[in-house]
């Protein structure tokens, strides 16, 4: 490296900056902060929409910023700022020693310097060369959306791409020094179709993590297929009539049910919070039997993977619930201050703006012995929810997620499409109802927005069977 | 730099690049927000900001977008060249122009910019509220969701052809939500959000009264009957209504195929014709105000629906231009830019004989459920299709008295929601997101048990 660099008074990504942070860091120590972290970000983002035949949006963005954390005892104080210099990182340290209104210069924990760098990032420096350029990317969507103009009911298409290349860097008063890069893809395609007074839509995402040639092996024929046969099918369909019943729940993006009603509450910023019905119950039954839940960070490629955390922490595989006993909380270092869950690396933060907290990561319900059919035609009356929306937790627990396409079950048998249900529920109260696991589990893409901001996740589950649930509809 | 040198920067580095027609629009802010949990402070957090959003029109007048939150020189020069490159790509179907009314005199009121208070005063404060709350009644054991926030903000927009608009103002925002126990009983939480210009505007007192009342008032409660019911929206949940089915009035969404309304809707009935709705940006009690849109287009109030039927769109520029008519003060600034409301003021008409004026929320001795609060819109919303199917805080009024309803949705369509509303009540409220009275709708689905 060059000795100009070493000397840098600012940040230079692609260099050694540990001279740098090591002076900014003594400086939040010699203040009086017990710790101190710096989060360094540099963005390079690109989207395109595509709307019928045509391409309707391209939108580049790129930025950099930091956000430095201190934390004294277990208060912390976070500034964010755009200013990479020397003198504007060390204003941001001076800004949140002040507001933590820090007098006591007795530090808990003693500075040594930064550990050897852990570069994550050497084999991905050529990524941004490799992801597809834009107009590869607007000629694959535009046939994409071609392909999606199978009938005159189709009133609307469109398909969209983002790619979100973020290089970190991050240094703290423990040693942790480690820089890595990043690369998200996302495409989907959107369909509404009309007739009459009928109307439907019907929606896939597609995603994947550090894979920059993923986009050129998306099967956007079978994705268009999928869509449009959603779109046909719900067309028609009447509204589901409300009550409680037996639900089968699809693998893939059915797993949103456990990240709402379940792995949220075990984030230990929920415990931080008081708002979790799980803080005591470890090592607790909570969870049918046949229900083991996993959280990690490691399946290669999937959308909620990452070789290191926002806290520059290595990710682990956490197994949460194990046969239906919780077993971990997702921590990470505020939590692990706070609650004394051990950090899972799970410290994530959408971007330099926010403070990493306990976040999901993949986060999926293991398979069981069972096949589609069998959970199926375990029920005589009750509904099979193949695709979901959105959906949220309440401060108390409750969560709820719309159901996107849906069919009643009938004896056994999967009959009519039905339209405007949703699912409505407790965690701790649906969880033991979950009686049934299938034998496909699948992954799927998403986003999860929460106290650290939008963050990638995966979700999944096998195809699962919820004996009783309230289903909203009409 | 400020607004006025990053002007001149741009202009430069456009005239080097031989980019004759751009505008831009910048943010520039200063946030400070506190956290507390049971008298200690949790997380104190300040942000320094800066966005910066370039459209560039190329030889060929396609558009071309980029944004930064870096505006240093170099950062502007590679925003434009990166633009420039994103031009080629720029939408041939659908031209995009600077707003005709970019340039239009308009009042900015400076008053509204409040000096900082300080994050210790912040934490002062929020302690001392959340002190108050638990103390306030004996079943509140915390306040998990709070925070005490004040911002400092500026907003600039300039194109090449001379405008140049800014404006800066604060905010400061408080929210509490409390969490109620009693034994053998699920806990409860609800609490309340307050807007004002600074810290010294905001009520506390009032915050923490209505977080403390709500959150009581759902402690006894009980599941209702899966059925249709009398419907009583409380203002902010009418207000979340309309908003999450905005689209109706959106040119945008029109031209994109997702609204339920199209070209020819002016005119259309929706509802009785005691409904007056406007978009009302520069409200004075719209605390979020600002007078002029992504493209400079000044913000004005505007009738969305005039005695039940829709009077006018929301528009941009291009949107106006398609329509033949002129750009409303609603657009974003994007490479396809986007539409929205600002602030929705729902009103009742002078010509209102057709409503049912006994139904009134403080009075009626009847049967019917009070719509408190509309939760998870994101999940629960099909806009395109005119459905809902929402979780709700609120209660079921019988025989007199009220319990808290455990638990339960509320589903229909937009257009039957309307169609049937069968009372508006006199007195408007002012809410976080517009004004409104209590609207009554009759026969809408709960679900609650089987």
């Amino acid at each position: 490296m060059l000795s100009s660099q070493i000397k840098s008074n600012e940040i230079v990504f692609g260099s050694c900056n540990k001279d740098l942070l090591e002076e900014i860091i003594f400086y939040g120590i010699g203040l009086g902060a017990d710790f101190v972290e710096i989060f360094i970000e540099n963005t390079d983002n690109s989207s395109v929409l595509a709307e019928e035949d045509f391409i309707t949006s391209v939108s580049p963005s790129f930025g950099r910023g930091a956000g430095i954390r201190i934390f004294k005892d277990k208060k912390d104080g976070f500034v964010s700022t755009n200013d990479l210099t020397k003198i504007g990182l060390m204003r941001s340290v001076s800004q949140a020693i002040e507001m933590l209104d820090i007098t006591d210069k007795k530090n808990r924990e003693v500075f040594n310097g930064l550990n050897k760098h852990r570069d994550y990032s050497l084999s991905k420096k050529k990524w941004i060369d490799e992801v597809p350029s834009i107009h590869e990317i607007s000629e694959k969507l535009l046939v994409s959306t071609k392909s999606l103009k199978k009938n005159n009911k189709i009133i609307t298409r469109k398909g969209s791409y983002s790619r979100n290349l973020q290089e970190v860097m991050i240094a703290s008063s423990d040693g942790t020094y480690a820089s890595d890069i990043r690369l998200h893809q996302t495409v989907g395609l959107n369909v509404i179709a009309s007739d009459a007074q009928y109307r439907s839509s019907g929606s896939r995402r597609f995603g994947s993590s550090g894979m920059p040639n993923e986009f050129r092996l998306w099967d956007h024929e079978k994705a268009a297929n999928d869509v449009f046969e959603s779109s046909m099918n719900m067309l028609y369909a009447d509204y589901v009539d409300a009550g409680q019943m037996p639900v089968v729940l699809a693998n893939k993006f059915g797993g949103v049910i456990f990240h709402e009603a379940c792995g949220h509450l075990l984030e230990t910023t929920q415990i931080e919070r008081g708002t979790t019905p799980f803080e005591n119950k470890l090592n607790e039954k909570i969870a049918h039997e046949s229900v083991t839940a996993i959280d990690e960070g490691i399946s290669e490629g999937s959308f909620g993977s990452l070789s290191v955390d926002d806290e520059g922490m290595e990710p682990e595989k956490s197994v949460l619930i194990k046969d239906g006993i919780l077993k971990k909380f997702i921590s990470d270092r505020a939590g692990e201050l706070r609650t004394g869950h051990k950090r899972t690396g799970s410290g994530r933060r959408q971007n330099y703006s926010f403070a990493a907290a306990s976040r999901m990561r993949n986060t999926y319900i293991a398979k069981g012995d069972y096949s589609k059919e069998d959970l199926i035609n375990s029920i005589s009356d009750g509904l099979y929810c193949k695709s979901m929306g959105g959906g949220s937790v309440g401060a108390t627990g409750q969560f709820n997620f719309a159901v996107e396409e849906g069919y009643l079950i009938k004896n056994g048998k999967l009959t009519n499409p039905v339209k405007g249900a949703t699912l409505i529920g407790e965690a701790k109260e649906v969880m033991p109802k979950i009686s049934m696991c299938g034998n496909d589990l699948e992954l799927a893409p998403g986003f999860c927005g929460s106290i650290s901001g939008s963050v990638n996740v995966t979700v999944g589950q096998p195809h699962i069977k919820v004996d009783s649930i309230t289903v909203g509809g009409r | 730099m400020n607004s006025k040198e990053i002007t001149t920067q741009i202009s430069e580095v456009a005239d080097s690049l031989n980019l004759k027609k751009w505008d831009y629009g910048a943010s520039f802010s200063n946030d400070y927000s506190v956290q507390v949990d049971k008298g200690e402070a949790k997380q104190l957090k300040a942000s320094q900001k800066q966005i910066l959003t370039i459209r560039v029109w190329n030889e060929s007048n396609l558009v071309g977008i980029t944004t930064t939150s870096d505006v240093s020189k170099s950062g502007i020069k590679k925003a434009l060249n990166q633009a420039n490159i994103a031009s080629d790509f720029g939408n041939k179907n659908e031209s995009t122009e600077f707003s005709p009314l970019a340039k239009v005199p308009i009042k900015v009121n400076e008053v509204k910019k409040r000096i900082p208070v300080g994050i210790k005063k912040l934490l002062t404060l929020l302690r001392e509220a959340e002190v108050k709350l638990i103390e306030s009644h004996e079943s509140i054991k915390s306040v998990p969701y709070n925070g005490l926030t004040e911002s400092f903000f500026e907003r600039v927009y300039a194109n090449s052809d001379g405008a140049f608009r800014s404006y800066s103002k604060s905010q400061a925002a408080l929210y509490l939500y409390a969490r109620a126990e009693e034994k053998n009983n699920k806990p409860r939480s609800s609490g309340s959000v307050k807007l004002g210009y600074g810290v010294e505007d905001i009520d506390i007192e009032s915050c923490i009264r209505e977080a403390s009342n709500k959150t009581i008032s759902h402690l006894k409660y009980s599941s209702i009957k899966t059925d249709k019911y009398l419907i009583c929206f409380s203002p902010e949940s009418f207000l979340t209504i309309i908003n999450a089915f905005s689209s109706m009035f959106n040119a945008r969404s029109i031209l994109d195929g997702v609204s339920l309304s199209n070209k020819n809707s002016i005119g259309e009935k929706l509802s009785t014709k005691a409904l007056n709705i406007y978009d009302d940006g520069l409200h004075e009690k719209n605390i979020s105000s600002s007078p002029f849109d992504g493209e400079g287009t000044p913000t004005k109030r505007l009738c969305l629906i005039n005695k039940g039927k829709i009077e006018n769109y929301i528009h941009s520029e291009s949107t106006a231009r398609i329509f033949k008519t002129i750009p409303t003060g609603h657009a974003g600034l994007g490479s396809k830019v986007s539409v929205s409301p600002d602030w929705i003021v729902v009103e009742k008409s002078d010509e209102n004989y057709d409503l049912k004026t006994s139904l009134d929320h403080s009075t009626y001795e009847g049967e019917f459920v009070y719509i408190e609060e509309l939760n998870a819109i994101h999940a629960g919303v099909r806009a395109s299709q005119g459905s809902f199917s929402l979780p709700f805080d609120g209660w079921l009024y019988k025989n007199g008295t009220k319990i808290s309803i455990e638990s339960a949705t509320v589903a229909g369509d937009i257009k039957y929601l309307l169609k049937n509303i069968v009372n508006i009540e006199s007195n408007q409220e002012v809410t976080t997101s517009g004004i409104s009275p209590h609207i009554w709708v009759d026969e809408l689905s709960i679900t609650g048990d089987a």
